[in-house]
């Protein structure tokens, strides 16, 4: 069937097919190994400081958790969106953590911001193992029981800045599933792991990439501080056969949207996670990760030198 | 879709974002005013504290005595914000005060000057349970104090002929850290000496009553302090007792030997 139908340049349409080797395999899988890698590594630099004291040039080598960090006993970290519910809270803060904020600001603003959500973010895991277990329980399960706009994040992100505006307290911070999940997994608090069952059993079985894609707040902020990502998934138009292998995978499909990715040459929207998995299964190899600089200047330059190797001299 | 489809639309989903933000406000309001539990040294007041505590951890972690947890999902008070609980493990009033400076956002303050100004809570003392009240020889909370002979002092306190005076705990919140100490080390079953929040046990005496005795005494103060109901830390008035009364009383004063 997919031999029958053809890409807009005439080419046949290939779609993703696993590679039967090992090796082949821990190809497609090298982002999602790299993540995971990432996500436990961040979890255990926590874990081992506060439990085995660790440390880096004689000072605690992760101190805190993902609220607010302390790198070395020297670098300050701090998750600017429960800095910025103080802030409109019109609470006096300390500046440790306004630079610890800005400096994690500024990190994730040229990383991509939503890289927390696929990087770093405890809640990733239980939303990736949810969503696989979707796939698994076959097309069937794959109806939503509900529908809800991904915009919905939105207005809980404004929600939580104008109830911490009008309450002074952290209305986010106060429910957040991450950071019960984070400190659930660094003390054990108790009932953090009961915010993530209902985080799995809405993304398994209520609504596809329901927590991650549709309500939570956090993810709706890293968004908008990812329009400025530079590191992105650049976009090759002219090896694309449009096969739509991405999309099925893509935790947000949106953001693969031919149509703008052609004219940008790259997915340039806020919500991509940088999570690499379209990159990982694009059978003609027309996604890779790039710098939006790079990517504009190519894309300045035009698709005809790209054709036409060597140029006129 | 035509305009009044949109308005409609609109309408509803104004509504729904309505509805879940106000019990959402109503659950965060709720959190808010549910029972404090007791919070480390350098503390700002509390829903100034629960606003600014951003949950990290770093003074948990900074503690040298594992005093101080973080709130568990049973509470009290939000969960992830730090306290201790003093029969478990008391605050050793560690002079750096370690907790404070490390805190990121101020919500403790990481200046707070000296450990005996920190008010964690009051030792509050109940009679029915408390060994020295019954008459016995105890007093182990005012030998353990580290704000020795100001937090806690002994008091005699005199009962009928042919049984011998009690002496017994007096706590005063005006030197009061709320530590802790006296409740870890108080030998009862259940702890007869507490820390509490001062809201629930500090009444307030009100700037209308006049305490004539106390102006006779010192006429140049003012009037006692809110929350210090016996004490007047005035002039010092070195010899408020006349001599004449000396006897055996000097027992009972300047605290036992």
């Amino acid at each position: 069937m997919s031999a029958s139908a053809s890409a807009p340049g005439g080419r046949p349409v290939r779609h993703f097919e696993m590679p039967a080797s090992l090796a082949g395999k821990l190809r497609v899988w090298r982002f999602t190994i790299a993540r995971r890698a990432v996500q436990f590594g961040v979890l255990l630099a926590f874990f081992g400081t506060l439990h085995w004291g660790w440390t880096a040039l004689a000072q605690p080598l992760l101190a805190g958790n993902l609220s607010a960090a302390k790198l070395a006993g020297a670098l300050p970290l701090a998750d600017p969106f429960a800095v910025l519910q103080m802030l409109v809270g019109r609470h006096a803060l300390a500046t440790e953590v306004l630079l610890g904020a800005v400096l994690t600001l500024g990190a994730y603003a040229l990383l991509g911001g939503r890289v927390f959500c696929a990087w770093v973010c405890p809640m990733n895991v239980v939303t990736d193992a949810a969503f696989w277990l979707r796939g698994r329980l076959g097309p069937g399960a794959g109806a939503d029981l509900v529908r809800l706009a991904s915009q919905t994040r939105y207005v809980i992100l404004a929600l939580a800045l104008a109830l911490s505006a009008v309450s002074g307290l952290l209305a986010f911070e106060a429910f957040s599933p991450i950071a019960m999940l984070h400190r659930e997994l660094l003390y054990g608090v108790g009932l953090g792991l009961t915010g993530a069952l209902g985080v799995f059993l809405l993304d398994a079985l209520v609504l596809r990439h329901g927590w991650c894609g549709h309500l939570c707040p956090l993810g709706a902020f890293w968004a908008i501080v990812g329009r400025t990502a530079q590191v992105r998934v650049a976009f090759d138009d002219a090896s694309c056969t449009r096969c739509g292998d991405c999309v099925k995978l893509c935790p947000e499909p949106r953001v693969l949207h031919f149509g703008h990715a052609a004219a940008t040459g790259m997915i340039a929207s806020g919500e991509c996670t940088n999570c690499g998995r379209c990159i990982a299964i694009c059978p003609e190899s027309s996604l890779r990760f790039d710098l939006r600089a790079r990517i504009r200047g190519a894309a300045r330059r035009g698709p005809e030198n790209e054709s036409t190797p060597g140029g006129p001299t | 879709m035509d305009r009044r489809q949109f308005i409609a639309g609109a309408a509803q989903g104004t509504a729904a974002a309505a509805c879940g933000g106000l019990a959402w406000y109503a659950l965060l309001e709720q959190q808010a005013s549910a029972a404090v539990p007791l919070r480390p040294p350098g503390a700002r007041a509390e829903r100034e504290f629960a606003a600014t505590c951003i949950k990290c951890g770093l003074c948990v972690q900074a503690c040298p005595y594992d005093t101080l947890k973080l709130v568990k999902a049973a509470g009290p008070g939000a969960v992830g914000t730090p306290t201790f609980t003093p029969r478990d493990v008391p605050c050793y009033m560690c002079e750096g005060i370690p907790c404070a400076r490390v805190c990121p956002t101020g919500a403790l303050d990481p200046q707070f000057p000296d450990i005996a100004k920190a008010r964690m809570g009051l030792a509050v003392i109940d009679p029915e349970s408390c060994l020295s009240w019954q008459g016995l020889r105890c007093e182990v909370c005012y030998r353990v104090c580290p704000v020795r002979g100001k937090a806690i002092t002994i008091a005699n306190h005199p009962r009928q002929i042919s049984r011998h005076a009690m002496f017994v705990p007096v706590v005063h919140s005006e030197a009061c850290t709320g530590c802790g100490i006296c409740e870890k080390k108080c030998p009862t079953e259940v702890a007869a000496i507490r820390i509490v929040d001062p809201k629930l046990v500090q009444g307030r005496i009100g700037a209308h009553y006049r305490l004539g005795w106390k102006h006779e005494q010192a006429p140049a103060a003012e009037p006692a302090a809110p929350g210090a109901p016996e004490d007047a830390p005035v002039a010092p008035a070195p010899k408020k007792v006349p001599p004449a009364a000396g006897g055996l009383d000097y027992l009972n004063r300047g605290g036992t030997p």
